[in-house]
Formats: structure tokens, sequence, C-alpha cells
């Protein structure tokens, strides 16, 4: 345990020398969607954190520009993947001839709430993810195929389902059956990796808000996830990202859906527990 | 090939004048202009552009341009490989004659908007727009 | 026709006579520009959408030429403005020959 809380003070004297070079972000913004939805972007740390008072949202860390992309639902390009995921939604698929409308009569509505519970133990004892969710009721109750971990469909229906939860604060449960996965996941948090030897926690606890070359960088929260990225025009996946952050520090990135980024994911979502859902979100 | 060392100082100015030289629009984005004017004579003022001085990721740049009293408006992006953007024809039911749109920038360049004002002259105006090079988000 | 693409857009219901308006238009299409390369090193073939119109009861909105350099999911805002109530007609003309279109109806309120 002792060891993460050795500061990386060389990592860090690098860093802060290409802080300042590029004051971009408007980190005191406010934002609010729709002119309606107030989200809350920075909260106090859930008592878990040691290192931290108080949690942001990515957004705050972004340019006006792209921070102005999410405050509407219009201008957000997520919202082509939403609507992808609309007509995904009604389509018939599989060996029982069902769609997610023909068992979910209420819609995707039904699901306000889930997404802010994400991932959560199974009536099995096992973690699991959102995509899981979605994957295991489209082999058991429709008989198809499942999708791909973060492929256009799969990303474009999480957001759906996490875009009816939009608003409400993320409260993961961390406790009880949950505790050794979370537990694995802060390990992997803050455990090295990688040619560079980098862990999560160097870059998104020691230094969130300092440049690293012309990205600034933020505390890593998840909870704008699936989000639009403008790198790459389509919706991304938290394990997606995960998997990019370690090619990033030269690492060889864990399996997207497997147990170590589904530990990470839940580990994260609980550092930003009292942060909103803001799905689908825009980032750089 | 040898250089004198009189000739290797000629040089190394020569490069140095090249680099600190204020950035010009280029010549195939000058031709892209001159298609669209005629070769007339091109003005200043009259022609806004609305950009980030700093865009985030050139993949998705916010811009937007507005000329009132104009028929049309020319956006060339002066460093990207196609320096044509877009042209804005505005018809007898436009509000305004002004656009908004999202460009893609291959690198820190300039935007240049030219404008075909109801009258057939032209005028035009510059934005310099920083696209930053990412570390891990680009 | 290019895959997964939609058109998106928003007008007020009811505007004012003689008074602008905002239009805002979204449409999905990946914008190939033909400058990238694949996996093998090929260069992938340009595939765009080159032209928007937008029209009110048949009159001229805005004409809109576009080319490689606009975005992934091409979204454009301008303004309109009419005296009367009518169908708003938008067009996206395709590399491929396709053409998506949409129709909208605004009221004089």
């Amino acid at each position: 345990m002792g060891m993460y809380l050795l500061k990386t003070t060389a990592f860090a004297a690098g860093l802060a020398l290409m802080a300042g070079s590029v004051a971009q972000a408007d980190e005191g913004a406010t934002l609010v969607i729709n002119e309606e939805l107030t989200i809350a972007t920075t909260a106090k740390a859930p008592a878990h954190l040691e290192n931290i008072d108080e949690i942001t949202s990515g957004w705050i860390y972004r340019t006006k520009e792209t921070q102005a992309l999410q405050m509407d639902d219009f201008d957000n390009p997520a919202f082509v993947f939403v609507d992808i995921a609309l007509d995904l939604w009604n389509e018939v698929d599989g060996t029982e001839g069902k769609s997610c409308a023909s068992c979910h009569t209420d819609g995707p509505e039904e699901f306000a709430g889930l997404t802010a519970t994400m991932p959560r133990i199974d009536k099995d004892g096992n973690l699991e993810t959102l995509t899981e969710v979605v994957n295991r009721e489209r082999v058991e109750k429709m008989g198809a195929k499942p999708w791909k971990y973060s492929k256009t469909n799969m990303a474009s229906m999480t957001a759906l389902i996490g875009l009816q939860s939009r608003g409400m604060p993320v409260n993961v449960a961390i406790d009880g059956a949950a505790a050794p996965f979370w537990e694995r996941g802060k390990e992997l948090y803050y455990t090295r990796v990688g040619q560079l030897d980098i862990s999560c926690s160097n870059c998104h606890e020691d230094n969130y808000g300092v440049m690293i070359r012309a990205d600034h960088l933020s505390q890593g929260q998840i909870n704008g996830f699936p989000t639009y990225r403008l790198k790459n025009a389509k919706m991304n996946t938290t394990h997606g990202r995960f998997k990019g952050c370690m090619k990033n520090i030269r690492a060889v990135p864990y399996k997207e859906g497997g147990e170590e980024f589904k530990a990470i994911e839940l580990y994260l979502a609980s550092r930003g527990n009292g942060l909103t859902v803001e799905t689908p979100s825009v980032r750089n | 090939m040898e250089f004198s060392r009189r000739e290797t100082i000629a040089l190394g100015l020569g490069a140095a004048a090249l680099t600190f030289m204020p950035f010009r629009v280029e010549a195939a984005a000058e031709e892209v202009i001159s298609a669209f004017t005629g070769g007339a004579d091109v003005g200043e003022g009259g022609v806004t552009i609305t950009a980030p001085e700093i865009a985030e990721n050139g993949n998705t740049v916010p811009i937007g341009v507005a000329a009132p009293g104009a028929a049309a408006i020319l956006i060339i992006a002066t460093g990207n490989p196609v320096p044509n953007v877009a042209t804005f024809n505005f018809g007898e039911l436009a509000g305004a004659q002004s656009a908004s749109t999202r460009i893609r920038l291959a690198g820190t360049q300039d935007i240049v908007a030219v404008a075909k004002m109801a009258d057939g002259s032209f005028v035009r105006t510059s934005a310099a727009v920083k696209v930053t090079i990412g570390g891990c988000g680009g | 026709m290019a895959s997964g693409v939609k058109p998106r857009v928003k007008t007020p219901k009811t505007v004012v006579a003689g008074e602008a308006f905002t239009i805002k238009t979204l449409i999905s299409h990946k914008m190939e520009s033909g400058q990238r390369k694949d996996k093998e090193g090929n260069k992938i073939p340009r595939s765009i959408i080159n032209r928007f119109t937008c029209e009110i009861n048949g009159k001229s909105v805005i004409d809109v030429t576009m080319e490689p350099a606009i975005s992934t999911n091409p979204y454009f805002q301008f303004d309109a403005v009419t005296e009367e109530a009518g169908d708003v007609v938008f067009t996206w003309y395709d590399d491929d020959g396709s053409v998506y279109d949409t129709t909208k109806t605004v009221a004089i309120g």
C-alpha cells in the first residue's frame, strides 16, 4: 500500500516544465445542457479517496469550443450515435425474433439510473459491466450474437442507456461483494506499467490540470462515457480509452472486457461517486 | 560541393529569413481565390471569421463566417493539402449572410474568407488558428 | 449509398414573418477525405457529401459547396427568413450520386 503514496517527483517536475504553455481550458465554466440540465462538474471527493479533496469532470479541462459541443444535444455529435442506438433498439435480431423493444416496452427510459450504478455485482457474485448486461440479454433473450466490446453498435447502445441516467449522481457500490473487485481495481490504478513505467495515478491523480505536451491532463473520470472524441469522431468506451492510455505509456494493454479493465472501471467509477452522469459527453 | 565561410553564413541567413517570414497564403490557396474572384481586386473589411485561436483538435474546428450583404463567401484553409473548404451561396431567403460549420485543419495555419458582395466586388479577411499536437488526447 | 447516413435538422415550429430564424443541420457521414491511407499504404478514395442546400417553398436559403475539409458528420448553422408558412427542404448530395433529403414545416406565429 505504501508504494503508491510515494510521490513521483521526477515525473511531476518534467510535466511542470510544460505547465502554463497553453492556458486554453475554461476551468471555471458551468455545464448546463439544453439550457435546463445543470451538471455538477465538481464535487467533494468520496471518503475512500486519500489524496484528492475535490473531484472534477473531464469537461472542465477542455477548450470552450469543445465544452460548447456538449451544451446542446443538437450540437453534440454523440447524438448521431444515440440515434443509431434507437434504430438498433427497435431492430429484430437473433433466433427469437425479438428486438430490445419487444421486452422493454417502456423504451430505453426504463433504464434511468442504471448507468449511475455500473459496474455492479451480478446474481452469481461476479462483477458485470453494462456492456456485458447488453450482450447477456442479446444472447439469452434474443438468441442473437453478442456485439464486440467496443464496436460502434455497442458503444452507441450503452450511450443511449447511459443518457437515461444523465443528470443523476454517480453512485457505484464498492462494499460487500464488490469489495475484492474494487481492491483489485485500486491496486491496478496505482501499479506502474509499460516502458514509461507509469501508473494511472501518476497522470490523473498527481498531475491533473497540468499540460502534457499540448494535452490538458484530467482526473480520468469516466462519468461521461461512452464519450464522443474529436480525435476519431465516434463513440469511445471506457475499455477502449484504457487501452489507448496503456499504448501511450508503451504498455501491453489488458483485454477489453477482461477482469483487469472491469476492476479498473469499477474503481474509476467509484472515484467519481458524487459527480453527475454526463453520458454522452464530448472530449478531445 | 564546398562552401566558403561567407557562403555558409549567407545560406544560414537565407534559411533564417525563410523561417521567420510571416505566414503568407500559399500559391495553391491564391489560385483558388483567383478562380473565385476571376482575378478581380479584393478589398479588406466587411467580412469576418469567428474561429478559435487554439483548436484542441484539427479534426473538428468550429468556424463561422459573416459578410452582411454578400452573395457568397469562400473559405480557404491555406495550409491544408486541398485548400478549398467550402463556398456558402446565400439565397433570397437567407436571414443573414453568415454561417457556421466544423472543419478539418492539417496544422497551424491561416484561414481566409473571401466574400463576393451583391455589387460584384470582393473583400477578404484571414484568421490564424493554432492546432495543437496532442500527447495522449490528440 | 454510403452506410449509416442520417440527416438531422433543427428548425423552429413557428416563426415571425420577415424575421430571421436559426436553422441547424447535421448529417452522419464519414466524409472520407481522399488523403488517408489504409493499413497497406493504399490511398482510401475520397467519398464525401459535396453539396448541401436549404430551400423554403422552392426559394433558396443557402447553397453550400463542400470540400473534404468539412469535418465528419457535416454540421451547418445559418439563418433564414420567410414571409409565409411552408416547407423547409434540406438536401445533401453525395459523391456516389446518392441524394439525402428531409423536410420540416414552419408556421407563421
